[in-house]
């Protein structure tokens, strides 16, 4: 029996103590017409040698391509380190920490993450993790929603630049309380959120507006003109950042005169693997001022009974488990195995080490923009700036070209005219730090060959 | 021994060279207005002192590896090492969430499979992956419902049930969603009052929140009743599975009647809780919301939908399993793609950017392989035989069990109330106690309704010995507290800290480090 300890005798005796006749009669209180038989489409279960079989041959199906695709999530190095301490039994099979004195290693190494997320963005105060970016986007703007005790109409700038999905997800998770999500159009040359596409909403009553940086493009917002926008409406600015990309950005802390009031992201750059799109983790971090209106978990430093330092779980009266149908969020269960990898993860790069990796993601996309638009009929669509992605537009419509490239084990990037039909045959693409000058090479070659080829068939 | 901060023995120019890419920092693609001035407080430490470190910091908790965890309602049982191995085979680990599908049908298929694994377990009709906890899953669980109603042109329908003993998530999802909460009581047995309930439905219900067994532990037994009561009244059922451990292989949901559900694959699959997620909250419906699921899902290219897959010629690649493969629902011809809004246009929507915590849905999928159909099944009644045997045990040795004349199901309670009253022992004293004898506390002050309790959950994966021990340590710990009350409130002794200032932490915030 797969897992279950127990020899005959056990079973024995459990069943002598309880004064049952057999484990069946445990379930006597259940109505025995609702008894099941047996589950027909589940398999006879495998001993752990042909699970690993089984395993391997569906992994080596999808293969390693090289993959140039980002698009909110990004292949970089992680330190050997990280994954190893992770993976621990003792934060790996541990539960949320609500016997401080027996969790004080998740507790204080929350509380580590908590200092380090709040310098990378220059806020103040942040919690222990939402889910991935998209939700912790969805609740930051809630929790706009119940901050802004001015601005409480619930309309919700959003500029097209922002990545869609994340919007698809405001929109799935957040209608019922009130967020009207409105768009905002970008400018053809830069990519970038259009100023008079802002200037028309002047005057209205506007909760929040959310800028990303580097926006879904790749580009570079003009966060510091956008934020005191915002804040001369009366709005509350939601940034939507990388956390690699802010060993090199301006943090939102210090975007425009007062800076961004509430700063969320996916932590995915930060030791997490692309694993299909998930596990990853997402980050809230605020100013002071809106504590109490943050959702999920938060640690704090307090002392013992013997005036000793020591960490727990604080500010729980916001919570579902107290405050029932008027807590903050219904948020229980995050993502803390992920913060755990993020905080070993950024510990081992250390501020200089996050900059340069940064700094060779966007030495890579620049020379990859240079060898692809090196290809007759390649363009870059948008002017610089830009981080470590940018669109390009092909001759020819994207599918196709993304299929062949597929095929010769290259992901090309992700097809943007589906979302942005406006662009053309445009192709988001990014080169991290772990793309090599072949790689590079590689991409340029194949691409070339494959629009040849299309060119020549038609 | 106090673990120092990592910030207080950081050293600038200090770093763990070997994780630097061998390239400068050029900051010149930058414009000057837009790039940092100042350096982001990270630590700059060296490789071994962050491995020592944080190896040291995990040296400080308890877990499921080191320590019997009977936490009520959490289902802390071992998580099979070869779970976690598997989902880090470094080609699930590199795979894209956008990769395309030509390279994706060694992954989909363990999803396609897990989906029909789990409707097979839970009774119902559809099941979607993507919700990432339990309380995603059930918000995703109620705005189908309100989605259901909406979708009949039904818009009154704002009111949700839940029991009194709900979890906590219960209403606040309800209020996540819009809408309001009504409670129903329960009665001295622990089953929901019938008669309270047929007074509360009527054509404002959206649907009843329910646990099955409670959050009581124990199972509803007039579940059928309720079924009909509620859907009588034109409401639907709301089953939150953070309890299905105690049923898996032995009644479904789907046949009690259940609409919608979520189940906690953290709990009942075993995939780990790596001290406080990731979870994966995955939602079954029954066929009248199948509709409605959250995206993706994972279908099969040629099952009615007629849209163009993408797959390409598929005719070089190696099949899927070997043709003795023992699941008959992996077919080696078969093509898995990705379900939309294109295929779903009623769906409530997309939860996450992708597809949910995927790598932990592929550690479900290994754990529910391993077990197979009968190990399934033996999950309950071995959950339900420790429970029930430990109960027995500890009502022989004279605490007092909250429902006496009740089955236990994976889990029960028992109150303190007594002791409380007698010598003042709380449950508190008794949980900080267990700590300094090696044991985690159960869940202690849930469910609200009975006083100074305890909700124990063995699971099935512990051993007689040591649920023995358990019985011998709430044994020891109730004779110390008679003999000196002052020594059990004074617990824990053997742990890094001793009871923690939790008032203290919540007025004078200190929520991140500050240099001096």
């Amino acid at each position: 029996m797969p897992f279950i300890p127990h020899t005959d005798t056990d079973v024995k005796e459990m069943l002598a103590a309880i004064g049952a006749p057999g484990i069946d009669a445990l379930f006597d209180e259940i109505p025995a017409s609702l008894r099941c038989g047996p589950l027909k489409n589940v398999p006879e279960g495998l001993p752990e040698m042909q699970i690993t079989q089984l395993m391997h041959q569906r992994a080596e199906l999808d293969g390693l391509p090289l993959c140039f695709l980002g698009a909110g999530a990004y292949e970089h190095h992680i330190p050997a380190a990280v994954w190893e301490i992770t993976t621990r039994g003792e934060f790996y099979s541990a539960y949320t920490p609500y016997q401080a004195e027996a969790s004080q290693g998740t507790l204080q190494l929350l509380y580590e993450y908590q200092t380090m997320i709040c310098g990378l963005t220059g806020m103040e105060v942040s919690n222990a993790s939402m889910y991935d970016g998209a939700s912790a986007l969805g609740e930051a703007l809630l929790m706009a929603l119940r901050a802004n005790r001015r601005n409480t109409s619930g309309t919700v700038l959003i500029p097209e630049t922002v990545h869609p999905y994340y919007v698809d997800v405001v929109r799935a998770t957040t209608h019922a309380q009130g967020v009207h999500p409105v768009p905002v159009d970008y400018a053809a040359a830069s990519g970038t959120t259009l100023s008079e596409a802002l200037a028309a909403h002047e005057g209205r009553d506007i909760t929040a507006v959310v800028i990303q940086q580097p926006n879904f493009f790749g580009q570079l917002e003009d966060v510091d003109r956008l934020t005191d926008w915002a804040h001369a409406q009366g709005a509350l600015v939601v940034a939507v950042v990388n956390p690699v990309s802010l060993a090199l950005l301006k943090p939102p802390g210090q975007w425009g005169s007062t800076g961004a009031d509430i700063v969320c992201g996916d932590g995915q750059p930060l030791g997490a693997p692309l694993s299909s799109g998930g596990p990853y983790f997402g980050f809230l971090t605020t100013k002071m001022a809106y504590v109490r209106e943050m959702p999920g978990r938060i640690v704090g430093r307090t002392v013992d009974l013997d005036g000793k330092p020591g960490y727990t779980l604080t500010l729980q009266a916001r919570e579902q488990h107290i405050r029932r149908a008027k807590a903050k969020s219904n948020i229980c269960t995050n993502q803390g195995l992920l913060v755990t990898a993020a905080t070993i993860h950024m510990s081992l790069l250390g501020p200089e080490g996050l900059a340069r990796v940064a700094s060779a993601c966007m030495a890579n996309t620049r020379e990859l923009l240079g060898l692809l638009s090196s290809i007759p009929g390649v363009e870059v669509v948008f002017d610089a700036p830009r981080f470590h992605e940018a669109v390009l537009r092909l001759p020819k419509p994207v599918a196709p070209v993304l299929e062949a490239l597929a095929a010769r084990d290259i992901f090309g990037g992700f097809d943007l005219s589906g979302r942005y039909p406006e662009l053309g045959h445009a192709l988001l693409v990014c080169a991290t730090e772990t793309k090599t000058r072949d790689d590079l090479q590689r991409y340029r070659a194949a691409l070339a060959e494959v629009l040849l080829a299309d060119a020549s068939s038609t | 021994m106090t673990e120092p901060l990592i910030f207080e023995v950081s050293r600038p120019g200090r770093a763990a060279h070997a994780q630097n890419p061998g390239c400068a920092i050029d900051v010149s693609g930058i414009p000057p207005a837009l790039r940092r001035t100042d350096r982001p407080r990270l630590p700059e430490v060296s490789e071994m002192q962050a491995v020592r470190h944080f190896t040291r910091l995990s040296q400080k908790n308890f877990s499921i590896d080191t320590h019997f965890y009977p936490l009520g309602s959490c289902t802390m049982k071992y998580n099979p090492r070869a779970c976690n191995r598997l989902a880090m085979l470094p080609e699930f680990l590199a795979r894209h969430p956008l990769a395309p599908e030509s390279h994706s049908q060694g992954f989909l298929a363990c999803m396609y499979e897990l989906q029909e694994i789990l409707k097979d377990v839970t009774g119902m009709a559809g099941v979607s992956l993507t919700p990432m906890a339990g309380a995603q899953g059930e918000f995703a669980g109620v705005a189908m419902i309100r989605a259901y109603h909406r979708a009949r042109n039904d818009l009154e329908r704002t009111e949700i049930l839940v029991p009194d003993a709900a979890h906590g998530t219960n209403p606040a999802t309800a209020a996540m969603l819009g809408c309001s909460v009504r409670e129903i009581p329960t009665d001295a047995d622990g089953d929901v009052d019938v008669e309270a309930l047929k007074a509360a439905v009527g054509p404002k219900t959206a649907g009843i929140m329910l646990t099955n067994p409670s959050t009581l532990g124990v199972f509803e037994r007039r579940i059928q009743e309720i079924a009909g009561i509620v859907h009588q009244a034109g409401g639907l059922l709301y089953y939150d599975g953070a309890n299905l451990n105690a049923i898996l292989g032995k009644v479904r949901p789907g046949d009690m009647g259940f609409d919608v559900i979520h189940m906690n694959l953290h709990k009942t699959f075993s995939t780990p809780h790596g001290g406080g997620g990731p979870g994966a909250g995955a939602v079954g419906v029954s066929e009248r919301l199948r509709p409605f699921m959250p995206i993706p899902v994972v279908g099969v290219a040629d099952d009615g939908g007629n849209r163009e897959s993408g797959i390409g010629n598929r005719e070089d690649r190696p099949a899927l399993a070997s043709d003795d493969s023992p699941f008959p629902i992996a077919d080696s011809r078969r093509c898995y793609r990705w379900l939309d809004e294109r295929d779903l246009p009623q769906t409530i929507g997309r939860l996450s950017a992708w597809m949910g915590n995927a790598g932990v849905l592929l550690r479900a999928y290994v754990y529910a392989r391993m077990l197979g159909r009968e190990g399934m099944q033996r999950v309950g009644e071995f959950a339900t035989l420790n429970a029930n045997y430990l109960a027995a045990r500890l009502k022989d040795k004279g605490f007092e069990l909250a429902f006496p004349r009740r089955r236990a199901s994976h889990e029960f309670i028992i109150t303190l109330k007594k002791q409380k009253q007698a010598i003042g022992l709380t449950a508190t004293d008794v949980a900080k106690r267990l700590l300094d004898y090696g044991f985690h506390a159960p869940t202690i002050y849930f469910p609200l309704l009975v006083p100074e309790c305890l909700l124990i959950e063995p699971t099935e994966t512990e051993d007689k010995e040591t649920l023995d021990a358990f019985v011998d340590a709430l044994v020891a710990i109730w004779d110390e507290a008679r003999a000196d009350i002052a020594k059990v409130k004074g617990a824990p002794y053997t742990m890094p800290v001793r009871r923690l200032d939790d008032v203290r932490a919540a007025r004078q915030l200190d929520l991140r480090w500050q240099p001096a």
